[in-house]
This record gives C-alpha cells, structure tokens and sequence, in this order.
C-alpha cells in the first residue's frame, strides 16, 4: 500500500537526543498493523477463512465496508512522520518502528495493541480464527524479533468459552503480556458472558486490558448517535465508565481477587468522581449488589490500572496532579498510541514539578509490576 | 461493607432558592381533568397505565428518603408535606418543580404532546397556585419539537413557568439540529433550558449496552449528562443561541473538571471539524451551563472538595437544590463540607437569581 497523496512525508524528524540522555519507559500502548494481511495474516489462517474474508469481509455491528462512520482527524488516525519509507501502514514496520520510536524515546517495553484483530466480527467463527491468526502474527513478526516488544492474547470476546480456550492454548509463552479486549462490546462488559474470558485470565496470571473502540451495536451515547468524531473521541472516557462500573457491580472483582484490568487509552482523570459516585449509589442500594464485600473505589484500588494517553489537559497543569494524588501513583501506566496522531510525548506529559520517584513509577515500574509475571 | 465515606453536611442558611424538587402526579386519575375529551378517552378504553419512569422505581431508597415517604402512596405527592419538608425544612424562599411524570417515553408524538400540556396544567392548578413560593419547569414533548414549541409558547405567559424542561437521554444527542427550535423558543422568552436525569429509555443507557442493576443505570446518568455537555457544545448550540442558558439538573459536577480537560484537548486537535465552536469548552460552560448541587458525588474528605471546586475554576457554575424527596443525603446536611461561606451565598442565592431571570419578577 503506498500513502495517499496528502499523507506524502516532507519532513520525518529523527531523534534529536540520544537515548541514552531519557529515562527508560514503558509504553503500554503501542498499535503493530500487518504490512499486507495477505502475507503476514494469511498463513495464520485456514483457507476457509481467507476465502470468506475475500468474499464477504469482516462485517462488524457497523455499516461501512472500509473506514469509520466517523472519519477520523488524520489519515488512518496516525502521525503523518509514522509512514515507514518503504511503504505500508503506519506501525506496519518493526525496523522503522525501532528507528522512529522505540529507540529515540528509550521504549525499553513495549506492549503491542492490534487493534483490526477480529475482535467484534459477527461471524463467531470467523472471529474465532481471525484472533488466532493475529496472536500468531504478533509474535511472528513482531516478539520473536524485538525482546522489547511484548504482545497482546485478542480474544474474540463475544464467544466467552472461545476466548477461555484462545487464552488457555498462548498463555504459555511469555511473549503475551496481556489479554486485550475492546470497550464497546455487545453487552457491559462485567455481565456474566464475558466471565470465562476474567477466569482464565486470573487463572493465568495474565492481566486483561480492555482498549477503547470496537463496535458493539449500542449507540456511542444513551441518547443515540453523536455527529461528529470529537465526540466519538471523548465518548471513550464514558465507555470506559460505563465497563468498569458494570465489572465492579457485577462481582467481577469480588470473584476474582487477584485479576488485574488495565483500561487503555479512555483517559483517567474521570475516575475518582466515578468512584465517589458510585460509592454512594452502591452503599445506599446494596441490597440490590448484596454480592459485593467492599466498595468500588476498593476494588479499583485493588485491581485496575490505566494508560495514561491521552493525558487530560487542565489549565492549570497542576489541577492533574491533584487527580493523580487521588488515583494513586502506583496506578498510572504510560502510554504513548504509537503511531496515532493523538500520540502523548513523555518529555511533555507531566510537569516539571513531579518529582523523580514519581516519574519513575509513572514511566516504568508501575508497568514492570503489572507485567511482573512475564517479563 | 463499611460506609460510604461521603462528606458530612452543613445546616443551609435561610432563604435560599431550591432548584430541583419533585412534586409527582399521584395517580393518571389526576391528570383526567386537565386532559382533552379524546386523551381522556383513551386513557379510559385503553387503560393507559401510571407514566412513572424505570428511572425512579417508586419503592427504590434513592427514589425516595425514607422520612420524607408517606404512609401511603408515591413521595412528592402531598402538598403538605412538601411545604414542611422541602420547604419550611430548609428555609427554602422559592422553589423550582420539575415534574417527572415519563411522557417523554411515549412512541406518539400526539399523545406526548397531550401529555404534557396536562401535565403543566396540572402542576399550575394544583401546586403553583396553591403555594406561592413554587415555581415550575414547563414539560415538553421532545418527541415533536414543534408541539414542544407550542407548549412553550402556550405556558411562557405564566410568569411562574421559569425553564423549559427535557431529560437527558433523548433519542439524539440533545445538541442534534432536531431538537434546536426548542432552544430558539427558550431563548426567546428567557427561558433556560433545564436537562435533567433520566430518559426516553429508546436505547441502552450505557454506551455499552443495557446494563442489569438498577445503580448501574442512576451511575449512566452522570455519563449521558456528560455526553449530552460534549453534543450541546459540539453542535454549536451555544454558538447559535448566544443567551441560552442550559441547567445540568441532578446530573453530578464533580465529573466536570475531568470532563472539560479531556474535551479542551480533543478540540485542540479537532476543532477543524466544528469550526463554529472558536473558543475552549471551558469557557462555553462558564458562560451558558449551570449545574443543581445535588447528588454531589463528592469526595471523602472536605479538603479535596475544595480542590474540586478550584479544578471547577468558576464561583457561578453551582445551583442550591435538595432534589425533594430523593434521597441524597440525611438530615438537613443539603450542602457539603468544604464550601467557603461565600460560595454558599453565591450557590444558594445569587447563582439561582442570575440564571433564571423570572425569579426576580414579583408574581401576583
């Protein structure tokens, strides 16, 4: 695939520091996408399957055979510098990736997100095969060849028990880091259909994270479908709420001590008000959740975790600290969307004022303790 | 379970205006008098049942607190006790009823629009007369924003209807292109636009799907309120209607600051998409949307509702209410711990005055 005319690169800055001048960090979001699925995904893939997605194409719970209803603010929503020179999707590269990303900005782990994964297909079956494929990818192209690189279990979610399976037969190899699920799934994400993909996962050791986007057939919004893809943007944050709430109240968290959830890139300034909030709701109607032990905001403090991309912005800057006070240090993972346009630069997210230790959990010991078990 | 580690409360000071309070329609009997030949009919041969909302289930502990519940019947029905209650209770010098019977749940557009003009005539006959410290918001039928604009029309004359009155799910976005000659009919009689809690339940009230408790669907509110804040500014609402006034009513503020700091960046990167929107949201808010003070969602500890209120960056943007007879807090502890004396005076008072215009005109 070449670039569109007005993705063509003038100018694709290089590292202007040496790494070794910046702090080691983690980066726990990090999107790889196939050179040509056809030689990449393919071999992956029963003939069945490469026949049917010729033929009949992915069909997810949205209209459009290629690209979003809401068109995105950049070009394939990536950087216009993150073109690789020989051609192909942004984050379709490793070596380029290494050039461009991970070595100027000292990336010493990396998790990798895929994100057109399967995940959401209609077709169980199709999903089923498609999300084998791309764990299969991952670590073909991309672990095998780059010890920084950590990948993804994309489990085709709406089939619970298949997800169990698709964790049960990667989980060995410790090239996956993490189970990965979209937030718009078809039903909130704690109710009990989902519960056999959280079993495995605990029962791995594996952390799941769930990433914003997919298409789950419910409207962006309670109130139907927004027009406009700022709003689709910002909607991630009340998708985010949304999930988190209906896995705490549902006794995911209770059932499962030791699962640990990462939600990624929703932002997270909005937690601690959720969690003010539904401590009061969950107090006063416990008798309609008499299957939980302890308050929300426990359960978050006990299991979940965030990226931090896209860092909310306040003005002033120091208003965030406050929000991260609250949080908890030990709770923020660094993120940067790699190659998104919207990507986070570590030398800018934080203030000045944020002391070293801070900046060292924030950009890479929080994420070496989610990750502890396999790294 | 340990408890809930809400803030403690603070005896409010007298005279106060209460911008949210729940005066409820006792019975569909109630509203046969002021419904038409043919709605009455219906009701009648069909069987038309109670229009209360899934919103509130009528025996649920938020719905309402259990000292303010009767004996018998649904809370908020009885004028005597909410004069003692809501209004003796807390000193209370004017109050606005917003009124949640679900006629914004029908199907047919006509019979919401029959609806609720019974619904505001029966809120004038059987409350505001009857009590000269209540005001009202006027019920719409959003169904049909051209009945909705006629019930405005019809019901502006009467000094006493201060806000137009909608419900934050709706089947679009509130900021839709639909839903704007409502806004232009407001702006035109001063009216502000109050968008409370609750919903046409058209679609799933998370963005994720239906959800199976009850406190997850309360919790949705304070998202479809932010979502309904992201459209409303978006669309260019504000830009079109530069002296609409919007109300966020038992919507939740402390979600505001986060809010408003992930939407500023976003409109950093994709302004080019809503080119009317020239300036960050933040400063949209300060100027056109206002916030009820319950629930207050706050923090467990006084000093960090401080520095929420710092995060909020505006002194204007809170509204006194009690949201009568839900149950949101205990006692008269109506206003949180860590409100500055002055900010009690602004909320109470001088926010209250300044929003809706008719509450400084005498009424006869």
């Amino acid at each position: 695939m070449t670039a569109p005319m007005d993705t063509q690169v003038l100018d694709r800055p290089t590292a202007r520091r040496p790494a070794q001048t910046r702090i080691a960090i983690a980066d726990c979001d990090i999107h790889p996408s196939p050179k040509s699925i056809e030689k990449e995904v393919f071999p992956f893939l029963d003939k069945r399957w490469q026949h049917h997605m010729q033929t009949y194409g992915s069909l997810p719970r949205h209209g459009y055979q290629n690209g979003p209803a809401y068109p995105k603010g950049q070009p394939d929503a990536a950087r216009r510098d993150a073109y690789p020179p020989n051609g192909g999707r942004p984050g379709s590269d490793l070596e380029f990736m290494r050039e461009h990303h991970l070595d100027p900005l000292n990336v010493q782990l990396g998790i990798l997100n895929p994100l057109r994964s399967g995940q959401g297909m209609q077709n169980l079956d199709f999903a089923i095969a498609y999300c084998r494929a791309i764990n299969e990818w991952q670590v073909a192209e991309w672990t095998s060849k780059e010890p920084r690189l950590k990948a993804s279990i994309v489990v085709p979610y709406e089939d619970g028990a298949a997800s169990a399976r698709e964790i049960e037969r990667c989980a060995g190899n410790r090239d996956y880091a993490q189970v990965l699920l979209l937030s718009r799934t078809a039903d909130p994400a704690g109710q009990r259909r989902y519960w056999p993909i959280y079993e495995a996962a605990a029962a791995a050791g594996l952390p799941v994270a769930i990433h914003a986007f997919g298409y789950g057939g419910s409207p962006v919004s309670g109130s139907g479908w927004p027009s406009y893809y700022i709003e689709e943007m910002v909607g991630h944050s009340q998708c985010s709420q949304a999930l988190l709430t209906s896995m705490i109240l549902e006794g995911v968290f209770e059932r499962l001590p030791t699962l640990k959830l990462v939600l990624v890139e929703s932002g997270f300034a909005w937690l601690p008000p959720l969690a003010w909030r539904l401590d009061k709701l969950a107090t006063r109607m416990h008798d309609e959740t008499p299957h939980l032990s302890m308050l929300p905001s426990e359960y978050i403090r006990r299991q979940v975790w965030l990226t931090t991309q896209p860092m909310e912005e306040p003005e002033p800057r120091k208003h965030l600290l406050d929000t991260i006070d609250w949080i908890g240090w030990d709770r923020l993972l660094f993120a940067t969307d790699y190659p998104h346009w919207d990507f986070d630069d570590p030398q800018f997210v934080l203030p000045p004022k944020v002391g070293e230790e801070q900046r060292q959990k924030f950009f890479m010991d929080n994420a070496r303790a989610v990750y502890a078990d396999r790294l | 379970m340990p408890g809930s580690g809400q803030a403690g409360g603070s005896r409010v000071p007298a005279g106060g205006i209460d911008c949210d309070i729940h005066p409820a329609v006792p019975s569909i009997k109630a509203l046969l008098p002021y419904l038409s030949d043919h709605w009455r009919d219906m009701v009648e041969q069909r069987g038309v049942h109670e229009l209360d909302s899934v919103a509130y289930p009528n025996n649920a502990p938020l719905t309402a607190r259990p000292d303010w519940r009767p004996a018998s019947g649904k809370a908020g029905t009885s004028l005597e006790m909410l004069r003692t209650q809501a209004l003796d209770g807390f000193g209370t010098s004017l109050a606005i009823c917003n009124c949640l019977y679900g006629v914004q749940l029908f199907f047919s557009e006509d019979m919401a629009a029959g609806f609720a003009r019974a619904v505001n005539d029966w809120m004038a006959r059987e409350w505001l007369d009857r009590e000269p410290r209540l005001r009202a918001s006027i019920v719409i039928s959003p169904q049909s924003p051209e009945a909705a604009v006629e019930e405005i029309e019809r019901c502006a004359a009467d000094r006493r209807f201060v806000q137009v009155l909608m419900l934050a799910m709706d089947e679009m976005p509130l900021g839709r292109r639909r839903y704007w000659p409502i806004y232009e009919a407001a702006e035109r009689h001063g009216l502000p636009v109050g968008i409370h809690a609750g919903g046409a339940y058209k679609h799933p009230v998370t963005p994720v799907g239906w959800p199976n408790y009850y406190t997850e669907d309360y919790a949705a509110q304070a998202l479809a309120f932010q979502q309904t804040l992201t459209s409303l500014i978006c669309e260019g609402v504000f830009a079109k209607f530069p002296a609409l006034r919007v109300v966020m009513i038992e919507s939740g503020f402390t979600w505001l600051p986060a809010h408003l700091w992930r939407l500023g960046k976003y409109w950093k990167g994709l302004r080019m998409e809503i080119p009317w929107v020239d300036r960050p949201p933040v400063e949209i808010v300060r100027e056109h949307v206002r916030f009820t003070l319950q629930p207050v969602d706050g923090p467990p500890h006084p000093e960090q509702l401080e520095r929420l209120i710092d995060h909020m960056r505006s002194d204007e943007l809170l509204l006194f209410s009690t949201d009568y007879p839900h149950w949101q807090f205990d006692g008269d502890a109506a206003l949180p711990e860590g409100l500055s004396p002055d900010l009690v005076r602004k909320i109470m008072v001088d926010n209250p005055r300044a929003t809706y215009a008719r509450l400084t005109e005498t009424v006869q």
